[in-house]
């Protein structure tokens, strides 16, 4: 059924198993790669060298940052956080998405689409959001007032920001587990069914593995958002010790270069480093699906 | 029984967990067209603030819109090529070089921003330029526009059309823009659409790269956020609503249509 | 294990847009009885089996087994035994977890399992396969598995959706003969979806012939084949041939090609011959046409041979001699192999 020309690049991909190399497409690869080149892994590299740059008695970069407790608390705070709102949106996402991918009921397109338009907000808007809802003149101050007699303010605390990440992770995750729910095999179901499985038992002997793939890679991004988002934290006000804030504190008033070059370096890999391992496993058990 | 109380329970959910999207957003619309927020809606609805936005703010959302539209092109010019040949070559090589082309996207958009800043900041007349924004803006979305076209090139087969191509005499040249480019508009389309609705969302990146000459509509509202009163800040964020909640109609739309077509 | 009957009663099924999928239909199936549900593909005999397993509930009638309507209950109370075309093992689970699943969800303890679990790896032949993933089976082994799983809880019914459909000629034909020899060992009332006649006609003790929601015929495989109730079920067992009848002769009645031998005093508008029974004889026969083609078929030889009906007749002959397209050929019938049809 393949023409005879594709069976002359399936010889050759035979006889050259690891480089099937055709020059006249890489070809096309160039202005790509000579981007990339000159503006993200030259200035990278720059960045990683700069940070072990030592300005006087200070030591490196580093040094300064590994050994500072208050840096290195603002990087645990910082990956708690993106922990914490990953398992939450992981949770709350599941749920309306598996639901959402399932029914079919009047308005449910309208649903899906206002669930997920917030995914295209920035990190500022939804800070100023937070500050709608929780801020001094929000809606919980307002219902607190009336409730209790006190203002409920948490906008610009952690459980603000909590708030705020967890607003452009949910979208993330519904969308892609109505994606993954539609491609799972229903026999399985029915089999889990025809042996006696009730409800429950379906969702976690089945669904749950079949969509924990697309739910573990799915978490590995809101992690890395959630690590590197900066525009939420900065909204709502700077006291909050993440690391992106740090670096930009560190940058812009103290102009020590190698500090926030350093610290952009460590959150830089340890956000990768989440990623690689997450991706290794889904490789590896990707065979499952 | 117990099924139609699960369907209900799940419903509830979901909607508690829209009226947490949009509760803000409503609320935030109603701010910028209402004359006085602490009075509420008695105090009348305006467009006062909307015109005081745009009298003061108006540049940014011109330079958003030059950015955005000339961060689609580029992307293009550079990104088409390159899904080209990723989705050609197939290989280890090209594997390691979607990694690659996926990491500023993955790392913090800061840390991308400053390294830029450190290594290029010192070229004057670059650095004050919109096009400094530009590069953070090109190598951030980039693989928005690869990955869609690379999936619809997959799904066309584009090796076996192209060998009939080949087979028919035309070489590389032609063939990429007579059977290559034409068959992923769909895919281009949809990733253009997803450019330019991050681009002008993008605020990581910008506010490291940004001057007081070249300041984008984020930027913009970030500063009135912290500046301006409640009520400015609420129509800049309606303008900026205006201007990407089209946007993202639209990708819906398209990417509905994509999907309805594959089942075909 | 005492088997359970099924019976179905006045059962119908549409779905939302509006197609009746099994209209009005009425079945026994006896205890320990395995039976075929042939048909072609929409004529509602996944339906029908989907009815019986509780995946689906019909809008009206009922399902009984044993005497007792079960038709409220859905699958995961029936107590019934499901293997499903494509298989449905769980990735995430090994074969013996695979195997032993239904046994974890009734709660039965783990040493018990593990016998049971052995036991059904030795009856389907996979023994020592206990710890295999299940990416890593072969087709067969697949379908072996799914089987073991759907047995290991002991249900009442065992049904199975186009069990051999996935797999390739050869192995079908091995496992075919295996399925059977299974279903007698474990001596269970079997439902099975087949659109392949051969495989009905060896596994069902009787066959369900299904046309558009309706039943066609409910026999044994033999009284199908040699007593279709229809011109549907003639034509969908088997080749058939058909003569369209121009007048009577001395002997019986004219047709296309010559004449056929009839002694009926009713005179049926068409008569039916099967290609077995036409013989390829050297002198002049009854009917006699030219030939068409003829294709080898190892065992026998098909001869398409016209005779200026609508269509060419099919002859099957153990002759192997070699006939060139338009050679005249000479066919000769025994009465009692000519037969006529209800419409």
């Amino acid at each position: 059924m393949s023409s005879a020309l594709s069976n002359r690049s399936a010889v050759r991909a035979d006889s050259r198993p690891l480089w099937r190399w055709r020059p006249g497409a890489a070809v096309a690869l160039v202005p790509a790669a000579a981007v990339l080149l000159a503006f993200w892994i030259l200035p990278l590299a720059h960045l990683v060298l700069l940070g072990g740059e030592s300005r006087g008695e200070a030591g490196s970069g580093y040094w300064q940052v590994l050994s500072s407790g208050q840096y290195l608390s603002s990087l645990a705070q910082t990956s708690v956080l993106a922990a914490s709102v990953t398992l939450a949106a992981l949770l709350v996402g599941s749920i309306s998405g598996v639901f959402l991918a399932r029914q079919r009921f009047f308005g449910r397109s309208a649903l899906v689409a206002l669930l997920t338009f917030p995914l295209a907000f920035p990190g500022v808007v939804v800070g100023f959001l937070v500050i709608l809802l929780a801020g001094r003149q929000g809606i919980f101050a307002a219902l607190g007032l009336g409730l209790v007699g006190e203002r409920w303010v948490f906008a610009y605390s952690l459980a603000g920001l909590f708030l705020g990440y967890l607003y452009f992770s949910i979208p993330r995750v519904i969308l892609t587990v109505m994606a993954a729910s539609e491609s799972l095999d229903a026999s399985l179901e029915e089999a889990a069914r025809s042996l006696g499985a009730s409800h429950w038992r379906v969702t976690w002997d089945v669904i749950v593995p079949g969509l924990m793939p697309a739910l573990v890679s799915c978490g590995a991004i809101c992690f890395a958002t959630s690590m590197g988002a900066f525009g939420t934290a900065f909204t709502l006000g700077t006291q909050l010790n993440v690391t992106p804030v740090a670096i930009y504190n560190v940058f812009t008033n103290y102009a020590n270069f190698s500090v926030a070059a350093a610290l952009s370096v460590i959150l830089g890999a340890l956000t990768w480093v989440v990623l690689l391992v997450v991706r290794k496993w889904v490789r590896k058990s990707g065979g499952l699906l | 029984m117990k099924r139609s109380t699960l369907f209900a329970a799940q419903l509830i959910f979901t909607c508690l967990v829209c009226a947490f999207m949009l509760v803000p957003v409503l609320l935030s619309l109603l701010a910028g067209l209402t004359r006085n927020y602490f009075q509420g809606l008695s105090s009348g609805l305006t467009f006062d603030w909307l015109v005081q936005v745009w009298q003061a703010y108006s540049p940014t959302v011109w330079l958003s819109l030059q950015l955005a539209v000339a961060c689609a092109l580029c992307v293009c010019v550079i990104g088409v090529p390159a899904a080209y040949a990723l989705v050609r070559m197939n290989n280890r090589f090209s594997r390691a070089f979607e990694e690659l082309m996926v990491l500023p996207v993955a790392m913090p958009g800061l840390a991308s921003a400053l390294a830029l800043l450190l290594t290029y900041g010192h070229l004057g007349g670059f650095r004050g330029s919109w096009l400094f924004i530009l590069v953070g803006h090109v190598l951030f979305t980039l693989p928005f526009l690869v990955r869609p076209v690379m999936a619809v090139m997959q799904r066309q087969h584009l090796p076996t059309l192209e060998d009939a191509a080949a087979s028919l005499g035309a070489g590389p040249l032609r063939r990429f823009f007579t059977v290559v480019v034409p068959n992923c508009r769909a895919g281009i389309l949809a990733g253009v659409l997803m450019v330019v609705t991050l681009s002008l969302g993008e605020f990581n990146l910008t506010w490291m790269l940004h001057t007081p000459m070249t300041k984008t509509l984020p930027v913009g509202l970030a500063d009135s956020y912290a500046s301006a009163r409640l009520e400015v800040a609420s129509a800049y964020t309606l303008l900026f609503l205006l201007m990407i909640v089209p946007l993202l109609i639209a990708l819906q739309a398209l990417s509905a249509r994509l999907s309805r077509g594959d089942q075909r | 294990m005492t088997a359970t009957s099924i019976r179905l009663h006045n059962c119908r099924k549409a779905f939302a847009d509006g197609t009746v999928a099994v209209d009005d239909l009425s079945l026994e199936i006896h205890a320990g009885e395995t039976l075929a549900i042939l048909g072609p593909s929409g004529c509602g005999k996944t339906t029908t089996l989907r009815l019986i397993a509780g995946l689906e509930r019909p809008d009206a009638g009922q399902v009984l087994f044993a005497g007792r309507d079960v038709t409220p209950l859905p699958i995961e109370r029936r107590d019934v035994g499901m293997v499903f075309q494509n298989y449905a093992l769980f990735p995430n689970l090994n074969v013996a977890d695979n195997i032993g699943y239904g046994l974890k969800v009734r709660k039965v303890p783990r040493a018990e399992r593990e016998r049971r679990c052995a036991e059904l790896l030795e009856l389907v032949g996979l023994q020592g396969y206990g710890h295999r993933a299940i990416h890593e089976l072969s087709g067969g082994q697949r379908q072996r598995v799914a089987l073991a799983r759907a047995v290991a809880p002991r249900p009442r019914v065992l049904l199975l959706d186009e069990p051999l459909a996935a797999l390739d000629a050869q192995l079908r034909e091995r496992l075919r003969s295996e399925l059977g020899q299974l279903l007698r060992e474990l001596a269970i009332t079997a439902v099975f979806v087949t659109h392949d006649q051969g495989e009905a006609m060896a596994l069902g003790d009787r066959i369900l012939v299904m046309e558009r929601g309706r039943i066609a015929q409910l026999a044994t495989p033999r009284a199908l084949y040699q007593q279709p109730a229809n011109a549907f079920v003639a034509n969908f067992i088997g080749t058939l041939n058909a003569f369209a009848v121009l007048g009577r002769t001395a002997n019986g009645v004219q047709v296309n090609g010559g004449e056929l031998p009839w002694s009926a005093s009713e005179l049926p508008g068409t008569l039916y011959c099967r290609p077995e029974h036409l013989q390829v004889t050297t002198g002049p026969g009854q009917v006699r046409g030219r030939l068409l083609g003829q294709f080898f078929q190892g065992a026998q030889s098909r001869l398409l041979v016209d005779v200026g009906g609508a269509q060419p007749l099919s002859v099957d002959s153990s002759d192997d001699r070699l006939h060139a397209p338009g050679d005249l050929i000479n066919l000769a019938v025994e009465p009692q192999r000519v037969f006529s049809l209800n419409a």
